[in-house]
């Protein structure tokens, strides 16, 4: 996975060894199968898993390597879920389609905001994405003539999938859409992550002054990472729309944007997995725990955070690698 | 007209004043340790339900509970900084946040499982409730009663901080710990203080705001918003930029409610969204 | 001996669960366990889990499982999963529950999909029932309440109200529906305002109804913790609810809000189809044994899920435990039964709920106060739904 070693000083070098696949990630690929086999009766889960699970990873962009905290990243998942939402009300219900525009809506929001975004860091770059995500929210709420407002969007009803796949009860073509596009996107950034220009964007993280410094373009970089980043949301979004055919407030308000943000840092920030990780494991326990109790499930999942704060410091995956590191030296 | 501008500005310093009490004990935490402790409003929530239970429940008198919900919450803010906190003081934002939120989760989960999901009824004394009438407009005793106690609650914290060896302490520990250390100061117990400090304020504020804004489990949620906008507008750390905050948003809410009640849920965040361009480290905020 | 029965009486259930399970109706109930609509989840599972204590858990010799869903809140992709989760992976035979509009018309899709019977237990807005063909809803609507109310305002003799109404789908329909009764009648609105959803302060915008002079002001609020803090500034801002009328839909003088108002509460007057108060002797024990259960009275939440259990018993008493969704709904049109609300039917060609709606007005009773009725419009049908095209 995706760990640094220093012993690599040359950057080509040290970006080659970086796109070079571990044999764990394709484990961890190959294992997003096994629901097919294993547990059929939980594919409508995992598509929502596999939806979230790229939400975070969108974030995890802007986040993990660029260090833009948002607590308003809903408001591109939101974006692009109203807009494919209404693609298909106004009659073109095409799956594929209605994603690509999806994803291009909320990369033209995207790129509109990011020239606030890159102007801000620390507490005040927090409150600009809280305070944008709720004026959006508010929006939405607002424009109920377009949106449906609190009852949801209506009538949004999707054709078959390539023309053949009709989305079922039992979610078969859901998971396999949801999945196919999270592997393709995940591709894309992990490409981006282990080219040049994802190499700047962690000098960014790592001291903007410096960066400047040096010559580095910081702000362009941010607006151009910050676009990707909402057009991916946007696609998680639209996801979302196409294979439940709903559209609410909810895609677009606050708890979400909590929600993906506690996803990516559980999961571990900054290595790509970490959204995925965060993701299976949040709404898998969720699912769990509040199909044991449906009152008092919030209880356990705060000990689960807490927990993972205590024993495993920079999320699941920065605990384990640093458990691995420690082990590995310890055993030399 | 101006009576009712009058009413307006009353009504709104009554609510930002509301805010400040709510808030001012996550600008000391968050300002001055630099810890981000999104578990504020839990424990404004174990405030309001100490002073719900003491009055419903035990009969006491309003203003006796006031103090109980000062310290149950202060209590609380202790084992909470001594077991979970103090080891991630030097942890990154995100953990600080993830470890937070996870208390929020957790806190949220055993008010509903002991008080019910229901939201618990608040009823004042009579010398409390009702208004008084100047120029034909109602101004409510308890908004006047919030006003004083906040003006009063600012100046003790302003003048601790500020002018006492407490207040030295705090700030040296604060800026440098090695060195604070150095001069003999209990850092950690400094800490532990001022994060009781912290978290009792939030208390207080709890049980002030109930009567207002009422109370169920999700209040450890429902305010955390407002709360993040008032200390950062106001900027980090300061107490009078927090008032100031807070008595700004108050009145803009009101005034906006009032007179453009079609984009009274925009303003507070407008406000802060132009506040923030204008000053990124809020009105009085150092950094 | 006693244990050696219990034991072989566990080892029994054991070892044949498979003939138990075709002997059994599942109902999955999904709706808000948790966050911010917690309470209203909370009540309707109450008055589920009375209705199968009084009448056991079986019925036309199958047994009733409940499956219950946590939904946390708005959120309609949640509910679609949920209902398709309690369909295909724990095989459940009727759907119920549904706190939330948005999230009762993602289920309808699966109902309508699967075929399965659906008991709509609180959401309330009139456009759900037409999403499924076998759908029943056992709560009231919007419209139903509040054109009600608006046509009586102008009957009490109120002819200027000023509207405020929390700015969100349902409290549009009670804005436009009680407009429609009371300029039906004759009234005029003389101003009318919306609050965010996630209002607090509630004094300006009273001031500025109050400034508008009107007889009377309609506010239409979705319970919670706003109902006391629009009470308290009521009083606050000098509003007498017996000179100026205070109208609105029933969560308004909810029993907690009740408390938390205290006298500032006196005089406003609601229109709803349930309260604990309600005089009849069905009600009275109900209200008795809700108390001895739950420790708290039962609410409209409470009301919703007791009757909607009661159509879910009756009609597969009606098919002789078949639990088809064609035939449960064709057993339920046209129902008629005496609720703790009073007498309630099933409209038979929507399937919506058809009864009497209350106007009470708070008094004090006993020291505490309670929403007394004074008048009442009986066998009121969905307005919405009757006027829509057929």
């Amino acid at each position: 996975m995706a760990v640094m070693s220093s012993a690599v000083t040359n950057p080509h070098q040290f970006l080659q060894a970086q796109n070079r696949w571990h044999w764990i990630e394709v484990a961890f690929w190959l294992a997003t199968l096994l629901p097919f086999v294993l547990t059929p009766s939980y594919l409508s889960l995992a598509s929502q898993i596999a939806i979230t699970a790229l939400f975070a990873l969108s974030l995890d962009l802007i986040l993990g390597y660029a260090g833009i905290v948002s607590l308003g990243h809903a408001a591109f998942f939101g974006f692009g879920a109203y807009t494919a939402g209404l693609i298909s009300k106004w009659g073109w219900g095409e799956p594929l389609s209605g994603l690509l525009i999806a994803a291009f809506s909320a990369a033209v929001l995207g790129y509109l905001m990011s020239f606030i975004i890159a102007r801000f860091r620390h507490l005040t770059l927090i409150m600009m994405t809280l305070g944008l995500g709720l004026l959006l929210f508010e929006v939405a709420n607002k424009a109920s003539w377009l949106t449906g407002g609190a009852d949801g969007l209506q009538g949004v009803h999707m054709w078959p999938l390539l023309g053949m796949f009709r989305f079922d009860l039992y979610g078969y073509t859901a998971y396999t859409y949801a999945l196919i596009v999270l592997f393709l996107l995940f591709l894309l950034s992990r490409r981006l992550t282990n080219s040049p220009f994802g190499l700047a964007l962690r000098g960014i993280r790592e001291n903007l002054t410096r960066m400047r410094a040096i010559g580095a373009t910081s702000r362009s970089h941010i607006r151009t990472v910050y676009t990707i980043s909402a057009a991916i949301a946007g696609v998680a979004g639209g996801l979302l729309t196409q294979t439940t055919e709903t559209v609410s407030l909810g895609v677009v308000d606050f708890q979400r944007s909590a929600d993906v943000l506690v996803i990516l840092v559980l999961g571990g920030a900054g290595r790509l997995y970490g959204g995925l990780i965060g993701a299976i494991i949040f709404m898998v326990a969720r699912d769990q725990f509040s199909g044991i109790n449906p009152q008092y499930w919030y209880f356990p999942i705060g000990v689960l955070l807490i927990a993972v704060v205590m024993f495993l410091p920079n999320g699941i995956l920065g605990g384990l690698a640093r458990l691995v590191a420690s082990w590995r030296s310890r055993s030399q | 007209m101006i009576t009712s501008l009058l009413g307006i500005l009353f009504d709104g310093f009554a609510y930002g004043m509301l805010l400040f009490l709510l808030s001012v004990g996550l600008s000391v935490t968050l300002g001055m340790m630099n810890f981000v402790n999104l578990a504020h409003c839990s424990l404004a929530m174990v405030g309001g339900y100490i002073a719900v239970t003491l009055m419903n429940r035990a009969g006491w008198p309003f203003f006796a509970t006031l103090p109980m919900a000062f310290l149950g919450a202060a209590a609380v803010s202790i084992v909470l900084e001594r077991l979970l906190y103090r080891p991630l003081y030097r942890a990154t934002d995100l953990d600080q946040s993830l470890l937070t939120i996870g208390i929020v989760f957790v806190s949220i989960a055993t008010a509903a499982y002991i008080y019910g999901t229901a939201q618990l009824p608040v009823q004042l004394p009579d010398y409390l409730r009702g208004s008084y009438q100047v120029f034909g407009r109602n101004f409510g005793v308890y908004r006047l009663f919030l006003i004083g106690f906040s003006l009063v609650i600012s100046i003790v914290l302003v003048s601790t901080l500020e002018y006492t060896r407490f207040g030295a302490q705090v700030r040296a520990a604060v800026d440098n710990q090695r060195m604070a250390r150095g001069l003999g100061i209990d850092v950690n117990g400094v800490f532990a203080i001022t994060f009781a400090l912290g978290g009792g304020l939030a208390g207080l504020g709890g049980a002030l705001a109930i009567d207002i804004v009422g109370l169920d489990p999700s209040f450890a949620f429902a305010y955390l918003v407002y709360v993040l906008i008032v200390v950062s507008v106001g900027g980090l750390g300061s107490i009078g930029g927090t008032f100031v905050a807070a008595m700004l948003l108050g009145i803009s809410d009101s005034a906006g409610k009032y007179y453009f009640p079609q984009v009274g849920a925009f303003l507070i965040y407008l406000v802060m969204i132009a506040i923030l361009m204008w000053r990124p480290a809020g009105l009085f905020g150092k950094r | 001996m006693k244990r050696i029965l219990a034991g072989l009486g566990a080892i029994a259930m054991f070892a044949m669960p498979s003939a138990y399970a075709q002997q059994s109706v599942k109902v999955g109930v999904v709706m808000s366990y948790s966050g911010q609509f917690a309470d209203t989840g909370t009540q309707i599972g109450n008055g589920i889990k009375l209705y199968m204590k009084e009448h056991g858990d079986t019925v036309a010799g199958k047994k009733i499982e409940l499956i219950p869903r946590d939904n946390g809140g708005i959120a309609p992709d949640v509910a679609k999963r949920l209902s398709q989760e309690v369909i295909v992976r724990d095989g459940a035979d009727i759907l119920a529950g549904f706190d939330l509009t948005p999230n009762a018309l993602a289920a309808a899709d699966v109902s309508a999909q699967a075929k399965k019977f659906m008991v709509n237990m609180n959401a309330a807005t009139s456009v759900i029932t037409t999403k499924s063909p076998y759908m029943v809803r056992t709560s009231f609507t919007v419209w139903q309440l509040n054109e009600s109310l608006g046509t009586w305002a102008y009957k009490s003799g109120l002819r200027k109200v000023y509207t405020l109404v929390s700015d969100f789908g349902p409290g549009h329909d009670g804005e436009a529906a009680f407009q429609k009764g009371f300029k039906d009648a004759g009234g005029e609105i003389v101003g009318s305002a919306r609050y965010p959803v996630a209002n607090q302060d509630f004094a300006p915008f009273l001031q500025r109804a109050k400034d508008a002079n009107p007889d009377g002001i309609y506010i239409w609020v979705p319970g919670g913790t706003q109902p006391a803090a629009i009470g308290k500034a009521i009083a606050e801002r000098g509003i007498d609810p017996t000179k100026t009328k205070i109208l609105g839909q029933g969560e308004l003088t909810f029993e907690d809000s009740l408390k938390g108002m205290g006298d500032a509460g006196l005089g406003i007057i609601t229109a709803f189809h349930y309260d604990y108060n309600h005089q009849s002797a069905k009600n009275k024990a109900f209200v008795t044994a809700y108390n001895a259960e739950f420790k708290r009275n039962p609410d409209m939440f409470s009301v919703g899920g007791y009757d909607g259990m009661h159509a879910i018993y009756e009609a597969l008493k009606k098919t002789n435990g078949n639990a088809d969704g064609e035939a449960l709904i064709n057993a339920v049109k046209g129902m008629k039964w005496e609720s703790p609300r009073g007498p309630m039917s099933i409209d038979p060609e929507t399937r919506d709920v058809v009864q009497t709606v209350y106007i009470r007005r708070v008094e004090k009773v006993g020291g505490a106060l309670v929403n007394v009725e004074f008048d009442k419009v009986e066998n009121v049908k969905d307005p919405w739904k009757a006027r829509m095209p057929k």
